[in-house]
Formats: C-alpha cells, sequence, structure tokens
C-alpha cells in the first residue's frame, strides 16, 4: 500500500476543455457539453513549435502545462511519468505506409517525432527541465500502468512527479483494429506529502481479478474506448466527500485499487 | 539505492545465442557486423542481425504473438537456463510477486510494415493476418514475456528510444523498493526494421562501414537487433555475483535527435547513479559507454565523462561487436558489464584504429585483465533521455 496526494488536474478532451469545467461535470454541478471543444495549445513550447508538432505532443503538453499552472509549481522542477496505449498512430501510419513505399522516403523530423517518449522529450525541452521522465505503454492498461510507475517514484524518492496520460484516435486503416473512439489527455500532479491545496489522498495497491470502475455516467460512451480516460473514475471520486475505491484495469489480469479520500 | 542482485540472465545478440557466445567475441574480438542484408534496399550499412529468427516462429498458446519482435524475444528467453531460473523463482515468490518490464522503441513494427504492404487494393485495410495488439503495440513485448514465463505480477514496456531498457532496472528497482514486487525480470527486445533504418539512414547517421566509437574517423552507427533479460532479487545474506548497485536519469531539454553539446543531461545521469550507489567516481573501474560511433554522441559523451572522472576511469564501447542495438542496448551492455564483472575484463574497442585526438578520457583499445569493482554503463536516447547504471559484486 502506498500513499499520495493528487495536487492538481490538467484535462483536455471532448466537453472536456479544462480541469475547473470536468470538475463540475464530475461532481455533477454542470451538465456534459459535447459541443464545447478542447483547444490543445502547448504554450509552454516557443511559438515557432506550437503549431509544428504533432498532435499528441500538443495534447499532452496542454493538459500538463494546466496541471502546474494550477499547482503554482515550476514545470522544471517535477519527473515526468507520460503514459499511453498507442502513442501518435498519424505517425506510425505514416512510417508503414513510407516503408511501404517504393522509394521509403523517411523525413528526419517525422522520425526523430516516432519515439513514443517524443511528449516527454518536448516538455523537457519546453519547460528547461532536466529531470528525469519517462515514457510507457501498458496496451488498455496503460492509465495504471503509469500510475503505478509514478506511484513508485513518488513513494520512493520522495519528489512531486507529473503522471500524463494521452491516447487520440487511429487514422485509417489502423483504427479499424484499434477503435480510440475519442482524444483526451489528462495530467495529475502527484506529491508524497499533503500540501495545503491537496484535492485527494490516494493510497495504491494491487488486487486480483480484472475489475475497472466504469467512467461516470454523465460522460459518453466513446471516451471510455481511449485507454487514458480510465482517469476519470479516479477523478469523479477525487471530486465526492465521501471516501470510496475506484479499481483500474491493470495487467496480468490484476486491477489497481485506489482508495480516494478528499482532503477538504 | 539498496543493492539487487542480477541472479540470472540471458542474451541474444548478433554476437550469438547466449553469454558463452557473447564473451567468446568479446575475448576472440570478433565482430558481428554484415553487410546490410535484410529486405532488399540500397542502403548502403552494416548491420547486426540474430541469425535463425525466420526459422523459429511463436508457436502454440501465444502464436498470436508471432512477429519478429517477439520471435527475438523468445530467443533470448530460451537461453542460459532463463526460463528455469524464473520458474524456480516464481515457485518461490509466487508468481504474482514478480513483475516484468522491459524496453523496446519498436516493437513489432516490421509486422506492420509487411501489413502495409499487403494493404486491399480497393479498400485499403490491412490483411486479416495483422494483430495489432499482439505485435505493433509496445506492451506486445512485456504481455508476450510475461505471459511466457507464466507470471502475472506488474508488467510494463518502457519506450524512451535507446535508453529504454537501461531505464527498466531503475523502475524495477523502485517497484521493489516500495514493495509491489519481490523480484522482476528486466530487459529490452529490438529488432531490425525498415522504420529505423531508413529513419537513421534520413537523419545521415548510418556509418557505411562497421561502425568505429571513438575512432577519429567514425562516421555514424551500425543499428543491430538483442533480446536480453534479467531476473533482479533482492540479496540474502551470503549472496555472491553482480548486483545492480545504483543508477541515474536525467533529460537534456535540449533537442529531439541531437545531445547537448555540452553534455550535462549525460554528466547529470552519472552523477546522480554515483550517488545513488553512494561511491565515488574513482570506484569505478570501467565504463562501457554509449557510444554510437556518431561524431557528435561519442565527442559530447567523452567530454561529460572527462568531466566528471577524469582520467581515473577506462572506458570503451562494445558496439563495435554488436552494433547499436537500440531499445535493447541498455539490457544487452549490461549484460556485457556483468560478464566483465565477472571474468575480470575491460574489453576495449573494436574498429578503433586511431583514438579521437580531441578525447580527454581514457579509452581502452585492447582488452585488458583486471580486477573490477564497480562499472558503469550509459544508454542516452532520442528526446534527451539518458540513464546510467552501476553494477558490482557482491563480496
Amino acid at each position: 500500500m502506498s500513499t499520495l496526494y493528487l495536487q492538481s488536474v490538467g484535462v483536455l478532451g471532448p466537453g472536456l476543455p479544462d480541469w475547473p469545467t470536468t470538475r463540475r461535470i464530475l461532481s455533477g454541478e454542470a451538465p456534459y457539453d459535447a459541443q464545447v471543444e478542447a483547444q490543445p495549445n502547448p504554450m509552454l513550447l516557443p511559438p515557432n513549435e506550437r503549431r509544428r508538432v504533432p498532435r499528441l505532443v500538443r495534447w499532452t503538453i496542454a493538459a500538463a502545462h494546466e496541471a502546474l499552472i494550477e499547482a503554482s509549481r515550476d514545470p522544471a522542477d517535477v519527473a515526468v511519468v507520460f503514459t499511453s496505449s498507442s502513442g501518435d498512430g498519424e505517425i506510425v501510419h505514416r512510417l508503414c505506409e513510407a516503408a511501404a513505399s517504393p522509394a521509403r522516403e523517411v523525413s528526419p523530423t517525422l522520425f526523430h517525432n516516432s519515439v513514443h517518449n517524443a511528449p516527454a522529450g518536448y516538455w523537457s525541452i519546453g519547460a528547461g527541465s532536466q529531470q528525469r521522465s519517462v515514457a510507457l505503454c501498458g496496451h488498455d492498461a496503460s492509465f495504471a500502468v503509469g500510475l503505478m510507475e509514478a506511484v513508485t517514484l513518488v513513494c520512493t524518492e520522495q519528489v512531486p512527479v507529473l503522471l500524463v496520460a494521452c491516447d487520440l484516435p487511429f487514422p485509417e486503416p489502423l483504427a479499424a483494429l484499434r477503435p480510440i473512439g475519442a482524444s483526451f489527455a489528462v495530467a495529475l500532479l502527484l506529491s508524497p506529502v499533503p500540501c495545503r491545496q491537496a484535492l485527494a489522498c490516494w493510497q495504491v495497491s494491487i488486487g486480483a481479478g480484472a475489475e475497472a470502475t466504469a467512467i461516470p455516467a454523465a460522460l459518453p460512451a466513446t471516451l471510455a474506448t481511449n485507454p487514458a480516460a480510465a482517469a476519470l473514475p479516479l477523478l469523479a471520486a477525487s471530486t465526492r466527500d465521501a471516501a470510496e475505491t475506484v479499481r483500474l484495469t491493470y495487467v496480468g489480469g490484476q486491477h489497481l485499487a485506489v482508495e480516494v479520500r478528499r482532503c477538504h | 539505492m539498496r543493492p539487487l542482485v542480477i541472479s540470472h540472465f540471458a542474451t541474444a545478440n548478433p554476437l550469438g545465442l547466449g553469454s558463452v557466445a557473447t564473451l567468446r567475441g568479446l575475448v576472440e574480438r570478433r565482430g558481428a557486423l554484415r553487410r546490410m542484408d535484410f529486405h532488399a534496399t540500397p542502403l548502403e550499412t552494416w548491420i547486426g542481425r540474430v541469425e535463425g529468427l525466420e526459422e523459429q516462429p511463436v508457436a502454440g498458446r501465444l502464436a498470436e504473438f508471432d512477429c519478429r519482435n517477439n520471435r527475438l524475444a523468445q530467443a533470448g528467453l530460451r537461453q542460459d537456463g532463463f526460463e528455469e531460473a524464473v520458474a524456480r523463482a516464481r515457485s518461490r515468490y509466487g508468481a504474482n510477486r514478480i513483475a516484468v518490464i522491459l524496453g523496446t522503441s519498436t516493437s513489432g513494427i516490421e509486422h506492420c510494415e509487411r501489413a502495409y504492404r499487403e494493404r486491399d487494393a480497393n479498400t485499403g485495410s490491412l490483411p486479416p493476418w495483422f494483430r495489432e495488439r499482439h505485435t505493433l503495440n509496445l506492451f506486445s513485448v512485456a504481455d508476450f514475456v510475461q505471459k511466457y514465463l507464466g507470471l502475472q505480477g506488474p508488467a510494463a514496456t518502457i519506450s524512451t528510444a535507446c535508453s529504454s531498457s537501461a531505464k527498466v532496472f531503475a523502475s524495477a528497482a523502485r517497484m521493489i523498493e516500495a514493495g509491489f514486487a519481490d523480484a522482476a525480470v528486466v530487459g529490452g527486445v529490438d529488432s531490425l526494421c525498415l522504420t529505423t533504418l531508413y529513419g537513421f539512414g534520413s537523419l545521415e547517421l548510418l556509418s557505411r562501414e562497421p561502425c568505429r566509437p571513438c575512432d577519429a574517423g567514425r562516421d555514424g552507427i551500425s543499428i543491430g537487433e538483442a533480446a536480453g533479460f534479467a531476473l533482479l532479487e533482492r540479496p540474502e545474506p551470503g549472496s555472491r555475483g553482480v548486483a545492480l548497485v545504483g543508477y541515474g536519469e536525467s533529460s537534456d531539454a535540449y533537442h529531439m535527435s541531437s545531445p547537448d553539446p555540452e553534455g550535462e543531461g549525460a554528466y547529470l545521469a552519472m552523477r546522480s547513479a554515483l550517488e545513488s550507489a553512494g561511491i565515488e567516481p574513482a570506484d569505478v573501474d570501467y565504463l562501457n559507454m554509449h557510444g554510437t560511433g556518431t561524431p557528435a554522441n561519442d565527442r559530447i559523451e567523452d567530454r561529460a565523462i572527462f568531466r566528471l572522472f577524469r582520467e581515473s576511469v577506462v572506458c570503451s564501447s562494445t558496439k563495435g561487436w554488436t552494433g547499436h542495438t537500440l531499445g535493447a542496448a541498455g539490457i544487452t551492455e549490461a549484460i556485457i558489464c556483468a560478464l566483465c564483472l565477472s571474468a575480470g575484463l575491460v574489453p576495449g574497442s573494436l574498429n578503433l584504429e586511431r583514438i579521437d585526438p580531441t578525447f580527454s578520457s581514457r579509452v581502452a583499445v585492447a582488452a585488458e585483465s583486471r580486477d573490477l569493482r564497480y562499472v558503469m554503463s550509459n544508454s542516452f536516447g532520442f528526446g534527451g533521455s539518458n540513464c546510467s547504471l552501476v553494477f558490482g559484486q557482491l563480496a
């Protein structure tokens, strides 16, 4: 059992343009409105980079930055754990198209942007951060796999960790085999100590059996097809006053059980 | 960190299958690079290839995982009595108390490349034999290895380009320290594919000859493929053998594919690895460099090593033997470090005719026999992802 504190949140998804709006929806204070578009604006990056970077990087950095602004925290101070089930599907598609073409030509920028840790790399450059970062994948359990990495970092190194999860729909023909119905990114600043503005205290353990708490009923079912959206039940519980246990799909036929307690 | 004993390890790399073939290749100074013969391509480069994968499919209950990357993983798992060692650990700790944390940069993308060559001419759809989850997805390799070994504990794929299978040691150490596992299978698998060959080609980083790390005339990397695995456990009183004693991680915060010219990130990773091990620079007797063979990488690493160690450490890159095995480089060179610690061997360098005269560090050219207390292994990747590991002997 490991204990950590949720300090701040960044969110980006259809109808979920930021954390304040998302929090009101999750706590039942406001209705969900699918018409509100997410605007992934990676303000942390230099202006000339913002448009050029891959979509996955834009989404990730925009969500990550929101969490740090909310916590009034210097981005150069936190370790980063990035997790994604499928990385940047657009880039995979273009690389495989190139490999299947007669000339097989790949652009150098496309290639260096293809690494799974591209969002972490751009983050470190934008934030001027030489802190450690890691990029992980756990297929459908990618959020829980990232959470486990963040929990072990927070608890053993006693450092604040920014956990960022993002998945975007694949283009065709890969989309037919790996349907991800909506874009979603979430960033969670996790801390080993209960700071003043902490939202919730989480105690994380591994449980037997592949159980998972469903995403809140107010949200559309298409969101549930995005592995990063596994964070939403955890965030919903973190907005409620009553303590509860949220279960997340993990690997090896197990689940993560997170006991959530509000701090205020 | 508290040391973790590497109780068993297994390797399949261009030098051969298993630790004996690997050590023999190092000692006999027999490089494993060959002219590009993977697919018919006009690329003028040399590669390190593992023999026989074409004839060894993943079959039986795990057949849906069959692809070059998981074949390579399987070839690695079958070496050095590793499966048996994990089976013993499984009965001792329980299947759910052993983590599987593996690195890869491209997983089974080669399988996806093949599928794209067979797209339906009318609809553009992929052929029915293509299985995204079991091949292309980065988690595929950890999923496959976990099921192959009959384990049910924590699992993850770490994909941070060429530092992937070094960083697995750090993550596993934290997982054991935090109490989520009693032992861990760490490692990495990366296999040849057109994506990396043409990608590094587009960056003009491929050598036209067998790569020559630290040589004055070095002109790029030779891409290799490899699988490697290590079983990490808490030492017991009287435990002997090689142990992971420290790790350090950092980010360059400089550029996606070029290393920071000042080598600050590399320096920070090495320094924090020494701090984590609780040792001084002078305690390290051999440093296995990332040493890819590109002009910039080796120059910057030399500068960072000299800044931290001055002339106290002997260093070299072993990529002249194996090529750069990318996401498997960390584990392949960790295993080389373990073999060198046990054998009392500084392997020196291969294909090195004249040490770059601008270098300040002590680069070993020939092999040397000497007692080694601690060795360090460096792995640096795109995105400025750096990881240094320290290994030592348990007394």
